[in-house]
């Protein structure tokens, strides 16, 4: 990023006639130039320190007190940080399924988009057709999608178990197993590639036919010119999935409460408060603990000691993006 | 496609005749197997993104009983089903507030974003470079981060618990994802324009309306469908602030307890999970091109 503190250097406005004064005009005119940035930045300004700087300090303050969101806070030191990292089993349950769902499911997600993007590039009839059916899934309501996907994986009557059973392979209990409802969960997830896809297909698209050329004339295969030509024109787009692929889990929430919700009242247990994380905490995440030990437990504290973990490894893997070489912000002039 | 066109001059195999027309012949055969082998491909992975939608619409119109069983196909096409899941008590409202906070969010959302990234994009001066990175911090934070202070705040302190308002009122503040896509929209845009307009004598809000609106309706389109899907498709949200309230819940958020709570087969179920998907995927079929441009944008560039 090569931007340039201070003031502006390209001349412009309507330029002030040669008076004796310029340096007092040249100071109005840089006063106005702030009082204009100030107008224009204000809507951010206000929505910056009401919605994001407040309530962050407000959430590291929590975290010291004890409160159930009745009378007043009371300062209670490390007590929530000790409660959280020494009681509560399953903090850690639900760090290492975000690490499964890191490792495992960005993973195959970003390979199945790459390979879905190759696919898209090679088909030479019909490719409006297969874009637009390869996209068509992303856009599916994440809420609707997984419902839908426990419909479909559902060990009773779920077409896709009973199509396993005719072609006689196992069936497995999916959402409703604890090891299988985080591979449902990735699978639902790959089904709904189509972000990657078209990030995928258009860097595809603007690697240097050149480049394939001279490498065919070099005599090399079509793994090679893979391994030689595509990847090192793309590793910037894989990153930039890598990465976000990675923020994306640190808040994954919506389809694993709901499938745990869908697939838990299709086991029959009924009248009591739903816990997050069925079967077995198997789908538990840290964003859903959040939930629960704020609006179910009332323990504030608490859960602005996990808000806090959140947001530090948020911070973390987003610093990555920031590097300069990833181009993820483009830089002026 | 360019990569085909490379594929399909594949050099003729080793100890080939020296005939050119057997090479030939022996290069067309490869680029039809080719072929055979990609579009083979495609389908299967056509089976694999369509076959969920049609498993679903086939059991969304099956009657009662046949929906508890593992039939693929319908007996009877009951059409009836849709307009059970509208006389379901709830859903139309559901549908109204889910319109008002999509609706009503990105409206106020584009409004307050465009001025933010336009500053951000062509302004000078300092500390732009850390008000871009807050953006971007913002941009990734994870909503559960702050959400307990601000639960507190709006039901609390605002009294506005069991309504969708504590979620479209911070939307008139820039929302971070909004600003930052504008932002990398509006840095293409060359200088010359703005400069043009300001030595027409345009100030600097009359350029912005004038000039660089009309160039960047492309940019605006994509930041407006992505936030109207983003409240559409929002659950955490309404289950934060208007779980209590049964009147202010959205379509995402009641179609969860839909089975639950109405004590409906999957056929309902099913019906109504279609009816939740078809809104967008029609806005879709009429802004495909500016959500591909879209979703491109929030790539990397350069």
């Amino acid at each position: 990023m090569s931007l340039a503190f201070g003031t502006r250097k390209d001349g412009a406005g309507p330029t002030a006639p040669a008076a004796p004064s310029t340096q007092h005009l040249l100071r109005r005119k840089r006063r106005r130039e702030a009082a204009r940035t100030l107008a224009f930045l204000s809507p951010w300004l206000i929505g910056f320190s009401v919605f994001f700087a407040y309530p962050l300090i407000s959430t590291a303050y929590f975290s010291l007190t004890q409160y159930n969101g009745f009378g007043s806070p009371t300062f209670n030191g490390l007590k929530n940080w000790d409660y959280v990292f020494n009681q509560l089993p399953t903090f850690w349950q639900g760090l290492r399924n975000t690490l499964w769902l890191v490792v495992i499911m960005v993973t195959l997600r970003v390979a199945f988009g790459l390979g879905i993007g190759l696919l898209i590039t090679k088909i030479k009839t019909g490719v409006g057709f297969f874009r637009t059916v390869f996209y068509l899934p992303y856009l599916a309501p994440p809420v609707a999608a997984t419902v839908a996907f426990a419909f479909l994986l559902n060990p009773g009557t779920g077409p896709l178990n009973h199509l396993l059973g005719q072609l006689g392979l196992p069936q497995p209990g999916w959402f409703a197993d604890p090891s299988w409802s985080k591979p449902a969960l990735t699978l639902l997830a790959m089904w709904g590639v189509g972000d990657l896809m078209v990030i995928f297909m258009a860097s595809l698209l603007d690697v240097p036919k050149e480049q394939y050329e001279a490498a065919e004339l070099d005599g090399a295969g079509p793994f090679q010119r893979f391994r030689y030509v595509t990847l090192p024109n793309i590793s910037p787009i894989i990153t930039f999935a890598v990465v976000t692929g990675v923020i994306q889990t640190m808040q994954y929430y919506t389809q694993a409460i709901v499938a745990g919700k869908v697939a838990g009242g299709i086991a029959g247990n009924s009248g009591q408060q739903f816990e997050p994380g069925f079967p077995q905490g198997s789908t538990w995440t840290l964003p859903q603990m959040v939930y629960n030990l704020g609006f179910q437990r009332f323990n504030y504290g608490a859960a602005c000691v996990v808000a806090l973990v959140l947001f530090a490894i948020s911070m973390a893997v987003t610093s990555i993006l920031l590097r300069r070489r990833s181009g993820f912000m483009a830089s002026d002039d | 496609m360019t990569l085909s066109s490379t594929l399909s001059k594949a050099p003729a195999p080793a100890g080939a005749s020296r005939n050119g027309t057997a090479a030939a012949r022996a290069a067309r055969r490869r680029a039809l197997l080719n072929w055979v082998a990609v579009h083979s491909l495609a389908i299967a992975a056509a089976l694999f993104f369509l076959l969920p939608f049609v498993f679903v619409f086939l059991t969304s119109v099956m009657n009662d009983q046949q929906a508890l069983t593992t039939d693929y196909w319908p007996t009877s096409w009951n059409w009836g089903n849709y307009a059970k899941v509208f006389d379901t008590p709830g859903f139309l409202t559901w549908w109204r507030n889910t319109l008002v906070y999509a609706g009503v969010g990105t409206l106020v959302t584009v409004v307050s974003s465009v001025p933010v990234a336009y500053a951000l994009a062509k302004f000078r001066f300092r500390g732009r470079n850390l008000a871009l990175m807050a953006v971007i911090a913002m941009m990734m934070l994870p909503p559960q981060v702050t959400v307990i202070p601000m639960y507190l705040f709006w039901a609390k302190q605002m009294g506005l618990g069991g309504s969708l308002w504590p979620l479209i009122i911070p939307m008139a503040f820039g929302d971070a994802f909004s600003i930052f896509l504008l932002r990398q929209f509006l840095m293409t845009i060359p200088k010359e324009y703005i400069e043009a307009a300001r030595i027409d004598g345009c100030g600097d809000l009359r350029t912005l309306l004038r000039v660089v609106l009309p160039m960047s309706k492309p940019a605006i389109a994509a930041v407006a469908l992505f936030q109207f899907f983003y409240c559409w498709n929002d659950y955490f949200g309404p289950q934060v602030y208007a779980s209590n309230n049964q009147q202010a819940w959205t379509l995402s958020y009641g179609l969860e307890s839909f089975k639950a709570a109405h004590h409906t087969n999957w056929n309902l179920t099913m019906a109504a999970t279609l009816l939740v998907m078809a809104p967008v995927i029609v806005l879709f079929f009429f802004a495909q091109k500016a959500f591909i441009e879209g979703v491109t944008l929030t790539g990397v560039k350069g």
